[in-house]
């Protein structure tokens, strides 16, 4: 291999970079997702998501 | 709606953020496949293939540069397109398909930037140079983050998107700049070598890698652009629920 510094160190940023990214975005979702979780847990729902008016009574 | 064409049915379906929901939870888990294993097969041809007579192993640099490249400025084209169906269509989907396409364009043009300098220092004999090429795509780099900064800055969400989307269109002046910048000026940087009109100009052998690797950053940026946007949709339920809940909580006081 020649240059091996400059070979590795690109993959290694790139790889560093892609894996950041990654996991930002996974970790992102995952929050978001045990947010949604606790507002359901409290009852607050989205119009949609909730049961009919007449139902509930 | 009966007599609404099939196409514009199935474009406004998607408009919609429960079904972008649904077809995304779909697609996610395919793309991150298919994208691991076209990065394993990439990475293999990557370190399997001769080095170039000239270059040597640094040629194996041009596999994620490229293509890091190549996303820097698609990222910003679908940001722009995303711009556009702002501001005329009021698309719902399209502010929060800019807003979570640029950190991952600032990404990947950072990944360009630093792999392009990684592989000048032993080709060009330095790091850097302010060459049209190389200071238009630091420009883009700059503007990834001015466009988030602002975005953010802003509390009330419907004037930051229109604020963003026009400085999106204004800044996609730099995109055929970047482009043609090794043609227009004497540039330290290469020439195009990849979409000529009379062929490329790199053997063949550097290509499969190339392609490949191309395909695999694509597919990438797509399984995280889906994904962040789902986030987003997310978030932006959160905080309406929580607006929800604090005026529910006002009335009952």
């Amino acid at each position: 291999m020649t240059h091996p510094f400059y070979v590795y160190g690109s993959y290694g940023f790139a790889a560093a970079m892609i894996i950041a990214v990654i996991a930002w975005t996974w970790i992102d979702g995952r929050l978001r997702r045990k947010e949604i979780a606790a507002l359901e847990a409290s009852g607050i729902r989205r119009r949609s998501q909730r049961p009919p008016e007449g139902k509930a009574k | 709606m009966s007599d609404i064409s099939p196409a514009i049915s199935r474009f406004s379906d998607l408009a919609n953020p429960t079904r972008f929901l649904a077809l995304s939870a779909r697609l996610i888990p395919w793309l991150a496949a298919i994208t691991a294993v076209l990065f394993a097969i990439g990475l293999h041809l990557a370190f399997s293939t001769e080095g170039d007579y000239q270059q040597g192993d640094t040629v194996r640099i041009m596999y994620i540069h490229v293509p890091a490249a190549w996303l820097s400025m698609m990222c910003y084209t679908i940001m722009s397109m995303s711009a556009i169906g702002t501001l005329v269509w009021r698309h719902p989907l399209a502010d929060v398909a800019a807003k979570a396409a640029a950190p991952l364009g600032a990404a990947f043009t950072l990944v360009a930037l630093v792999t392009g300098s990684l592989w000048g220092k032993p080709m060009w004999g330095t790091y850097w140079v302010w060459d049209a090429r190389l200071t238009s795509v630091f420009i883009l780099f700059l503007m990834y983050l001015g466009l988030i900064a602002l975005n953010r800055a802003m509390d009330d969400p419907s004037k930051a998107a229109r604020v963003t989307a026009v400085l999106i269109l204004v800044g996609f002046i730099n995109i055929p700049i970047i482009k043609f910048s090794v043609d227009w000026w004497n540039t330290l940087h290469q020439s195009e070598s990849i979409m000529r009109l009379d062929g490329p100009t790199i053997d063949a052998q550097f290509l499969w890698p190339l392609f490949t690797m191309a395909l695999a950053f694509t597919l990438l940026f797509f399984t995280l652009h889906l994904m962040a946007i789902r986030n987003e949709i997310w978030r932006r339920r959160i905080a309406a629920q929580r607006r929800l809940a604090a005026r529910m909580a006002a009335r009952e006081e």
